[in-house]
């Protein structure tokens, strides 16, 4: 454009460019190609890729991954994606992982069926990649999974709710995460089998349901979100005296619009996840129970997993349970459950 | 008499209850400048709009070298060889002085790089714009520096320029002076003699009395949506042209300037050359 | 009396110089992208190796092309907030109609550009026609896309691919650096549109229309059917970044893209291209989605959190505008 002077500019930028990039391809070629064996000296390194960077689950579990790093002298790279769902973000820090040298990769996959290519690639240059939180589809794409067994959490509070109202007609409203993502379908659904509906297995893919839901909505797993569902399904049904929540934010959203409807005493909510909030919840009575998960436990073990393979070559596999705990003020006869101060001892957030 | 080489007869425009123009003739002749003055809303923008091709008249014709024409588009206009210098120097800044005297008319390379390839004559645009740059004794520097390093005046030098170089019949100049210092329009107004010394007719639209009579061989005094009158500088006290402008006196059939109001004409300090018996 | 002359003005060799690097210019992007490369070399040496280098060209070859696009209509003085989403349904078609409809995956290929084609097309009618301010026609466009993304692919992630359409993941050698296809595939359009924004009359009136939008429409040029080019041809540009995002990620992800439009203009502005239209250049844009890409790669290969990188783009980011803002201050 701007005639010679442009055009210069122009010339100049692309040879300055192919310069920058040719003088740094330079090098002796290290970098991507190697396998981790072969970095010479320096700590063991260990990349955690979350989903997001600011969920407090996430950040407990950098926490956990810092601290067990440390303990055993390995160094931790951290990413995340810049929003759950974020595939792009999650394969650039794999690749840059990779590059930088790492042992073994700790994920919580945004896109379960997304990710698996970069996670092959990673493995194929000999890196241990191990699913936490989240499995990927298929979950044999990684080498282990360390996560939350997230249909039994559902199942222990759809049987508390079963236990807790036995012989009263039950009118649900279920605040899910998102279409399509399998943790909601899980705990959706494992809910649902606690409650006793037949047919439902971890293995089924779709959001079941069943006649005494009356309503089901997406929130994203946000407060705000939870409100306006909740809210929403008040509309459709002002009978509703259950309400399942994908986890604690949502679950307290949905608090403040029955307690809006005065609807606050009447309704029992349930919940996934055990967040200090969501404890501290439980103990004001706002919320009656819920699956306390432990992310803490899923990356210390990961970077324990990582470490051991850097030192002896050992690779861990398959699914190691996290466990879950319910968590209520209120214990029903039969079902097994920790009260709030447990709950409060082991909570993340 | 010699023949107009533009001329409209009984232009007629409304916006909505609004009339611009209402029955507007307009007269240009071979080789002269043509001052049209006016008013606010006198309809001197609208006249030359429809002059250009900027607008579509509701009523009237157009006649270019004595044939009827209608121009849907300004490039309709300029294809038939008037340009238009509008009032806002209607140059694009970033772009460097060639390009913006090419703009539109783009000139391509010859051969397969210009037919297949589409790739642009720069060096041929570029010392073409340098000839039409000295023609007119505009001296700038380097042609391809973008125009919005220019003064002011140099880049209204850049838009007459452009006009002159394309304009095969007219060229119009909507206040090519309104934005720019005593020195600068003095520049602007000497490039607009030698455009017309080239042999290429100008319409000057201004607000600026002093320039109008110093360089238009004719003046144009559009008033209420049409021509009250046409007037020699020369024949005509800058005062009186202002008065005929503001309705205080008007002109007969004899070319003589008659007051209409009184009052409005004490004012202004003119008197008709013959008074009538009783103002309206 | 001698006829005076339009003299050129009184303006210092200093002056001069400022303004040539001031004004759409490409030099400050190339030495703001060296200098984070030279950093970047002192603190590793796993950073100035052929793999990694090919490595952020991969990284940045998606969110690049899509800002080709992106460049074309912010140089017209406008901006799309859509381009992400249509790249998104973009790849959905394309990867949807190779596995579940069995289309030959050529035609899979072309019918997601068509779609993505008609997107920008639908665009540029409602900037034009209308006529909309092109910031509400876009962010329409990004909820109607996005919305038709998940309807289409019901949510659900397209994996197994026939070959075809993840050919351009594939690599050749350079040396002993491995460099995919879509990589070489985003370098020449980011040469083919230099050109054609460069030496070609309509490259002049991109710039003219975004510059003086009614002095270009005044000399004669159809600045409507100029537009109307610019979005459909944006369109076509997001379809291939689509192409190069399944042939990246080897799936069709309903969930990709949405933060693509930030980071696409990201990458114009760090690349000096003014948001106000008119002035700017293609390679900038690369350079600019370049230093992204070196900033990404670089603070993650010296263990630095990511969230560090989205803060320096962001400092990035106001100092360009501001060096925008500056210099379109002294030119007037």
């Amino acid at each position: 454009m701007m005639a010679k002077y442009g055009k210069t500019v122009g010339a100049l930028a692309l040879t300055g460019a192919m310069l920058a990039l040719g003088a740094c391809g330079g090098g002796s070629d290290t970098g991507a190609q190697t396998t981790p064996g072969g970095q010479g000296g320096g700590a063991i390194k260990v990349g955690l890729i979350t989903k997001t960077e600011t969920n407090p689950f996430f950040v407990k579990m950098k926490q956990g991954a810092e601290q067990e790093a440390k303990a055993k002298g390995a160094e931790l790279m951290s990413a995340a994606g810049k929003f759950d769902g974020d595939n792009a973000s999650q394969v650039t820090a794999i690749e840059n992982m990779v590059a930088a040298g790492v042992k073994g990769i700790l994920i919580t996959p945004s896109d379960t069926k997304a990710i698996v290519p970069a996670i092959e690639k990673a493995r194929r240059q000999g890196v241990l990649v191990i699913a936490l939180d989240t499995p990927t589809d298929p979950q044999s794409a990684v080498d282990a999974l360390f996560a939350t067994n997230n249909f039994q959490a559902g199942v222990l509070i759809g049987k508390y709710a079963a236990a807790a109202n036995a012989g009263k007609q039950l009118k649900i409203a279920t605040l899910d995460l998102a279409p399509g993502i399998t943790v909601g379908v899980l705990r959706h659904n494992g809910f649902l089998s606690g409650l006793g509906v037949p047919g439902i297995t971890q293995d089924t893919k779709e959001q079941a349901t069943d006649p005494r839901v009356v309503c089901s909505q997406d929130t994203a797993g946000d407060q705000a979100k939870g409100q306006t569902a909740m809210e929403n399904c008040l509309q459709k049904d002002p009978g509703i005296n259950l309400v399942y929540t994908i986890n604690e934010p949502a679950a307290l959203g949905a608090w403040t619009a029955l307690k809006a409807a005065g609807k606050d005493k009447d309704v029992m909510i349930v919940s996934v996840d055990g967040g200090c909030t969501g404890v501290k919840a439980i103990q004001e009575g706002k919320i009656a129970a819920t699956s306390q998960q432990y992310p803490l436990k899923m990356a210390t073990q990961g970077v324990d997993a990582v470490v051991s393979y850097a030192q002896s070559g050992t690779k861990a596999s398959g699914y190691v349970d996290t466990g879950t705990t319910l968590i209520t003020a209120k214990p029903v006869p039969g079902v097994e459950s920790k009260d709030v101060q447990y709950g409060l001892q082991n909570c993340w957030g | 008499m010699t023949e107009p080489v533009l001329a409209a007869r009984g232009l007629v425009k409304r916006y909505g209850h609004v009339t611009a123009l209402d029955g507007a003739d307009f007269e240009l002749l071979p080789g002269e400048v043509l001052a049209v003055i006016g008013d606010n809303g006198a309809g001197k923008t609208t006249l030359i709009k429809a002059l250009t091709g900027a607008i579509v008249p509701d009523e009237g014709e157009i006649l270019l070298d004595g044939r009827p024409v209608s121009f849907r588009s300004p490039l309709e206009a300029r294809r038939a060889g008037i340009e238009t210098v509008y009032q806002e120097l209607a140059v694009a800044p970033a772009l460097d002085i060639a390009s913006n005297l090419f703009l539109g008319r783009e000139r391509r390379r010859k051969g397969v790089l210009g037919s297949v390839l589409r790739m642009l004559d720069k060096p041929g645009m570029r010392a073409e714009a340098a000839r039409h740059m000295q023609d007119l004794k505009i001296g700038i520097r380097s042609l391809t520096q973008p125009v919005e390093n220019l003064s002011g005046g140099q880049r209204q030098g850049v838009a007459v320029a452009r006009a002159a170089a394309w304009a095969r019949h007219v060229v119009i100049m909507d206040e090519p002076t309104a934005a720019l210092g005593v020195k600068e329009s003095a520049q602007v107004l000497d490039l607009i003699r030698r455009v017309r010394d080239r042999g290429l007719p100008v319409v000057l639209i201004s607000h600026n009395m002093p320039h109008v009579f110093e360089i238009a061989d004719r003046i144009h005094i559009q008033r209420l949506g049409r021509r009250v009158a046409v007037v020699k500088p020369g024949d005509h006290a800058m005062s009186e042209v202002v008065a005929i402008m503001t309705g205080a006196l008007r002109v007969d059939e004899r070319d003589r300037t008659v007051v209409v109001d009184t009052q409005a004409a004490q004012a202004a300090g003119v008197s008709g050359e013959q008074g009538p018996k009783g103002t309206a | 009396m001698t006829a005076p002359t339009i003299a050129p003005p009184e303006r210092s060799a200093a002056t001069a110089i400022r303004q040539r690097l001031l004004t759409g210019s490409v030099v400050g992007p190339l030495v703001a992208l060296l200098i984070a490369c030279a950093f970047f070399a002192t603190q590793t040496d796993r950073f100035l190796t052929g793999g990694n280098l090919s490595l952020i060209i991969q990284q940045v070859m998606v969110v690049g092309t899509l800002a080709i696009g992106q460049t074309l209509i912010i140089l017209t003085a406008g901006i799309d907030l859509a381009n992400g989403a249509i790249m998104a349904f973009g790849t959905i078609v394309m990867t949807k109609l190779a596995v579940e409809s069995g289309l030959p995956p050529l035609l899979a290929v072309l019918a997601g550009l068509a779609v993505c084609t008609a997107f920008g097309l639908a665009n540029g009618l409602l900037v034009t026609r209308v006529p909309l301010p092109p910031f509400i026609v876009t962010l329409g466009m990004l909820n109607i896309a996005f919305a038709l993304t998940h309807l289409y692919s019901d949510e659900q992630t397209v994996t197994g691919l026939p070959p075809e359409l993840t050919a351009l993941g594939n690599t050749f050698a350079i040396g002993d650096t491995q460099v995919t296809y879509g990589s070489v595939v985003t370098i020449a359009l980011f040469l083919l549109f230099a050109y054609l924004l460069g030496q070609t009359a309509w490259g002049k009136h991109v710039y003219a229309v975004g510059n003086n939008a009614e002095a270009a429409r005044l000399t004669g040029i159809r600045t409507n059917r100029v537009l109307l080019g610019v979005y459909a041809t944006a369109g076509l540009v997001y379809g291939i970044a689509g192409l190069l995002l399944v042939a990246r990620t080897g799936v069709g992800d309903p969930q990709a893209g949405q933060t693509d439009n930030l980071d696409s203009i990201t990458a114009v502005v760090l690349g000096g291209t003014s948001l106000f239209g008119g002035r700017g250049l293609i390679l900038g844009t690369l350079i600019g989605a370049l230093i992204v890409g070196v900033i990404r790669n670089g603070l993650q290969l010296i263990g630095v959190p990511s969230i560090y990188q989205i803060l320096i783009t962001g400092i990035l980011v106001i100092l360009a505008v501001t060096v925008d803002q500056i210099s379109r201050r002294r030119v007037k």
